[in-house]
């Protein structure tokens, strides 16, 4: 239609407006108005702690903070000039997490598989998401006092060790690490059932419509697609694991060395005890034995830094994510 | 390989089998069908309807569908042969897709669906075959394109390889690949980029995707369901030519919404109400001079 009409003079451009006018606050009603600006301070005063939070860790921890911290074992030293650093806490810390994702990610994404892609019988199905919430609404202390009972039966004694009298110890990185996936596998359990119930229905049908079996379905088109979703749950479920001191104190023994077993290179090591960053700021703290704030200080501020950089790797992965998945293409329809 | 056999079909040959099944009558429904205008032209003003119809590939026989008991399609029966494109269309509910979704066994995958009566592949009566055999020769495009999360040629590729432990090398599939893609459409618009994720082409390559996957593996019949509602009118456009195209080499069934669309693309058409086969006629006779009462409403506009 508009090409029919005359061509009128080109009228000067006007540069090009974001958007126009809109309504104003102040003739919003007064509840309105009242939780808009509630909303506004609960945002900046979240912001406002977690910066807190970053910031005097920061001053606190790098301030005592020493490279020389981060690579020497602690000693029993009641001078803290001699008492050493927190490699081994360090190493723990990486160890449980390690060991508690590696044990938990393959385990929530079969179970997540299966919930959702099998799921009969649908009480069994229903038992084990039960089963899973349950798991996921468990304090830490618990699954720890419980892991203690459990790995201290005879039968389980090659995941700690036996002293001497016959008893099972029931401590050992093994023992946590066990204990610690639990802590992860709902997370990432409930990332891939997400993720999973977000891949439309006919995406299966078309790869059955090709004669193809449900397993090569859910290998080939579900699996690649749920990458991301796995990748979140998992490290949202690693910094479950590095937070964790419950189990720590519990079950690792939160020993001020890594003390292995025996001299078998890393089994002897996973069946030793030892401790995490957690427990060692808890025992360098005010409120522990060693007594030693700044180390607290320092140790507190690594594992902030841990977690800030799983978050960020979190934000990441789900963003790479966003290129090549299913859900995303299906969205971006 | 078989893409030579489905070439060698040529309408001459058809011809003559053509001519066999027009001489027989079928009931569907009580309804005696007719055999095809003699000349198709002049009863299809919109374009030239199919004369290759070739040899019968799928037979049902009084088919209905039940979701928890309920009829969703009640006794159906009908041919469908290879060289013709036959649409199902109807209102919404009708039990379309459902019999379309039927014809592969994808009704199967409905934990409350249940079904009687029989349908025959080449003889071969369909729910005696296993399943995953029975889609490769039976294969199906969806509303929504859908290619998978892989890259452009392994979305074909997937399609070709086997259930078996080893893996096709990538040369030994790149002609088959090639091939499907340019039956598709597709093959000059990405011969560079194969490699490229699928989910970053247009809808309307995506769907010529879906469509190159689905005829890779040289299936008798090719089901689409609504193939084009999702697509703007240009690449509706390019979609229907394939069909066209397509349906010398194998039995095309599509099930549309769009009126018009059965009209360009279909040779037969059946009009499904409330889960009835109502009519089933050649594509000119239908919406020219309807047999049914409903039929006619529902291609005036009445209902629907």
């Amino acid at each position: 239609m508009a090409a029919t009409e005359p061509r009128s003079a080109p009228t000067p451009v006007a540069p090009p407006r974001r958007r126009g006018r809109r309504s104003s606050v102040r003739g919003w009603r007064r509840t309105d108005q009242l939780i808009f600006a509630l909303a506004w301070l609960a945002g900046l005063g979240l912001c406002l702690v977690a910066g807190a939070i970053v910031i005097f860790l920061a001053i606190e921890g790098l301030q005592y903070l020493d490279p020389k911290l981060l690579v020497t074992s602690p000693s029993p030293a009641v001078n803290q000039a001699h008492s050493g650093g927190f490699l081994d806490p360090l190493i723990g810390t990486m160890t449980m997490a390690l060991l508690g994702t590696l044990i938990a990610t393959p385990l929530a994404v079969l179970t997540a598989v299966w919930v959702v892609e099998y799921g009969r019988p649908r009480w069994l199905a229903a038992v084990v998401e039960t089963s899973i919430e349950m798991i996921a609404g468990t304090p830490d202390i618990v699954i720890a006092i419980f892991g203690l009972a459990f790995f201290q039966i005879g039968i389980l004694a090659p995941f700690s060790f036996r002293a001497s009298g016959g008893g099972v110890y029931g401590r050992s990185f093994l023992a946590a690490g066990i204990m610690m996936s639990l802590l992860a596998l709902p997370l990432t359990y409930t990332a891939t059932r997400n993720g999973l119930r977000a891949i439309p229905r006919h995406m299966r049908e078309a790869s059955f419509a090709l004669g193809k079996t449900r397993a090569a379905t859910i290998r080939r088109v579900l699996m690649p697609s749920l990458r991301p979703d796995i990748a979140t749950g998992a490290t949202l479920g690693l910094g479950r694991i590095v937070g964790s001191t419950a189990i720590i104190v519990l079950l690792l023994g939160a020993t001020l060395q890594n003390s292995p077993q025996n001299s078998v290179p890393l089994l002897g090591f996973l069946r030793g005890t030892g401790s995490t960053l957690t427990s060692y700021i808890f025992f360098n703290s005010p409120a522990g034995e060693g007594n030693a704030p700044q180390k607290a200080y320092a140790a507190a501020f690594v594992l902030l830094l841990i977690v800030l950089v799983l978050n960020w790797a979190v934000a990441r992965i789900s963003r790479i994510g966003a290129g090549s998945s299913l859900n995303s293409g299906r969205m971006a329809r | 390989m078989s893409a030579e056999k489905t070439h060698l079909q040529s309408p001459c040959t058809l011809a003559p089998q053509a001519k066999v099944r027009e001489n027989g009558t079928m009931s569907i429904n009580q309804l005696v069908f007719d055999p095809p205008a003699l000349d198709p032209m002049t009863s299809a003003p919109l374009r030239a309807v199919s004369s290759l119809t070739g040899p019968e590939r799928m037979r049902l026989h009084d088919i209905s569908v039940f979701y928890d008991g309920a009829a969703a399609v009640k006794q159906a029966s009908l041919s469908i042969h290879q060289g013709e494109v036959l649409a199902l269309i109807g209102p919404s509910g009708c039990g379309k897709t459902t019999l379309l979704r039927t014809l592969n066994r994808l009704t199967e995958l409905t934990p409350n669906a249940s079904h009687s009566g029989t349908i025959t592949l080449d003889g071969d009566d369909i729910h005696e075959l296993e399943d995953t055999k029975l889609r490769t020769r039976v294969s199906m495009v969806f509303q929504q394109p859908n290619p998978f999360p892989m890259s452009i040629f392994d979305n074909v590729a997937f399609a070709l390889r086997e259930q078996s432990r080893r893996r096709p090398r990538r040369r030994e599939l790149e002609p088959l690949v090639k091939q499907a893609l340019q039956r598709a459409g597709l093959y000059e618009e990405v011969r560079n980029n194969l490699d490229r994720p699928a989910l970053r082409l247009s809808g309307g390559q995506q769907q010529r995707l879906c469509i190159a996957r689905a005829i890779a593996n040289n299936p008798e019949i090719l089901l689409m369901d609504e193939p084009c509602s999702a697509l703007d009118p240009r690449s509706t456009a390019v979609i229907e030519d394939l069909i066209l195209q397509l349906r010398s080499d194998l039995a095309i069934v599509i099930v549309t919404h769009n009126l018009q669309q059965a009209r360009r693309v279909a040779d037969r058409v059946a009009f499904m109400y409330l889960g009835d086969l109502v009519e089933l006629g050649d594509a000119g006779q239908l919406f020219e001079a309807p047999r049914e009462e409903r039929t006619r409403e529902y291609i005036a506009g009445a209902f629907g």
